[in-house]
């Protein structure tokens, strides 16, 4: 009887650490930016899912690749087509871990450095990375950012002279998320 | 030994639980499938001469020039027809993004032309989809040509033309896309009084993609009623669309010199037969007039 008691409350115990554990958002955004002679290009997604355990430090990123918008719808097109295949490789994907994840005091208000390490798969490849990031914990809310470069040959994604478009992109990453409720 | 079972089952959901932690994304995944629509069935508005299920994206507008060189079958002395060429340059704007308007004018015939292009419904995957998209085209063309009796009472009516069309066209891989388009053209002048003023046709359009920006594209127009056949016949365009950024280049060799619907249905004399054919070119150029547009996949 004691046994079934303790496992009651154990259950309890995990679910609803589980309830605080994890914060998340569905409509994060990532921006890229790429320089080029003859025109610069940005895009901008607000449909990013993120979703972050702050207990150990997992974080991961689901971001459908179609929900980039472009000023130039050709060129919205064009990197869906053309470049990212995005009808073969629809999302695009991040899980990782913040490694400091013990230096971030998810209890008090305030802006953290981060440090991030895990596996990211655009176009359907997949490369480990490491980058800089901040965590701002904000009452009840947290905000992860953090900017990186990524090389297209890396990602097997074409580029040609013609197109005149950078080998590297500068991506950067803004996700504000709520406590995830289950 | 209760204790033990109960410790192992403890051990057991913390464990799940972590397991859970190895895939954060299926806690917030809804997985419901989206509404998402099929874009690129062809490079361009155009399939080489009829309109294709394309659209010109909200706020952007399309600058087209088209050349229609002489027959190759001039010779070396005429560089196989480059030496004489007809020209067509025209604007299409997006006005939405399924409503596209567009003005161009001929040197041939010195004719003026205009179109209202709407898609009522768009081929799209998910809920609601829709396996087909469909276009409906309605355009006017306007001579300016002196009169060739202008002895007799002309009217203005006289230099009109109207044209429209329902194309049905379906992307059916990343490759391959088909489209039909029933047509009908109405002059209201025609040369001799034994011609129909009416003519029906149907547009076929095909591409496939050879690369990435390489397409092989066909644009035939089965003309079932309305020419006399002695004189006219079939317009049949096979081609390239080659595209660099912004810039779509259409190549092809055509038996049709017109550059509009009501020139290339009723009005084209040569024969593939024959070797009649001629070279030309679409050169579409995209600028963005509308910077603030949105432009959604879903």
């Amino acid at each position: 009887m004691t046994g079934i008691k303790f496992l009651i409350a154990v259950t309890l115990l995990s679910t609803t650490l589980h309830a605080q554990d994890k914060f998340f958002t569905k409509s994060g955004k990532i921006s890229f930016y790429s320089k080029a002679i003859i025109e610069n290009i940005e895009a901008h997604n607000r449909s990013v899912t993120c979703v972050l355990d702050k207990n150990t430090g997992n974080i991961q990123f689901s971001v459908p690749i179609k929900g980039f918008e472009f000023e130039k719808a050709l060129m919205q097109e064009h990197f869906n087509e053309n470049y990212l295949e995005s009808d073969k490789y629809p999302r695009a994907e991040f899980k990782g871990q913040i490694t400091n994840n013990g230096e971030i005091d998810y209890t008090r208000d305030g802006t953290y450095v981060s440090k991030v390490k895990g596996k990211l798969t655009i176009h359907g490849q997949t490369n480990d990375v490491e980058t800089d990031g901040k965590v701002i914990r904000e009452g009840n809310k947290i905000t992860v950012s953090a900017e990186f470069n990524v090389r297209l040959p890396d990602y097997k994604i074409k580029n040609e002279k013609l197109q005149n478009i950078s080998n590297t992109i500068k991506v950067m990453v803004n996700c504000p998320l709520d406590p995830l409720k289950t | 030994m209760n204790k033990l079972i109960t410790l192992l089952i403890a051990f057991f959901a913390i464990s799940v639980r972590l397991a859970a932690q190895d895939d954060l994304l299926k806690l917030v995944d809804s997985s419901k499938p989206e509404k998402e629509y099929v874009s690129r069935a062809f490079k361009s508005s155009r399939v080489i001469n009829g309109h294709s299920i394309e659209m010109i994206p909200k706020g952007n507008m399309d600058f087209r020039i088209l050349h229609r060189f002489g027959l190759v079958n001039t010779g070396a002395n005429n560089l196989w027809g480059l030496d004489q060429a007809n020209m067509r340059f025209g604007f299409d704007y997006g006005l939405l993004a399924n409503l596209t308007v567009g003005i161009g004018r001929s040197n041939v015939n010195k004719e003026w032309d205009g179109f209202i292009k709407f898609r009522p419904l768009r081929q799209s995957t998910g809920p609601k989809s829709s396996p087909v998209s469909v276009v409906v085209v309605a355009g006017m063309t306007y001579t300016t040509m002196p009169w060739t009796d202008p002895d007799r009472q002309n009217y203005t009516s006289s230099r009109i033309a109207y044209y429209g069309e329902i194309i049905v066209g379906r992307k059916f891989s990343d490759a391959v896309s088909l489209q039909l388009a029933p047509t009908m053209v109405h002059r209201n002048l025609v040369p001799l009084e034994t011609d129909d003023n009416d003519a029906f046709a149907l547009g076929v359009g095909g591409r496939v993609k050879l690369s990435r920006r390489v397409a092989l594209v066909v644009d035939y127009h089965y003309v079932f009623a309305g020419i006399d056949r002695d004189i006219y016949t079939d317009p049949l365009s096979i081609g390239v669309d080659i595209e660099t950024g912004g810039h779509v280049f259409q190549l092809h060799f055509s038996n049709s010199s017109g550059m509009n619907e009501k020139a290339f249905i009723t009005n084209t004399t040569d024969k593939w037969s024959k070797g009649e054919i001629r070279f030309g070119f679409n050169l579409s150029r995209m600028f963005v007039v509308d910077k603030k547009v949105k432009h959604d996949n879903y």
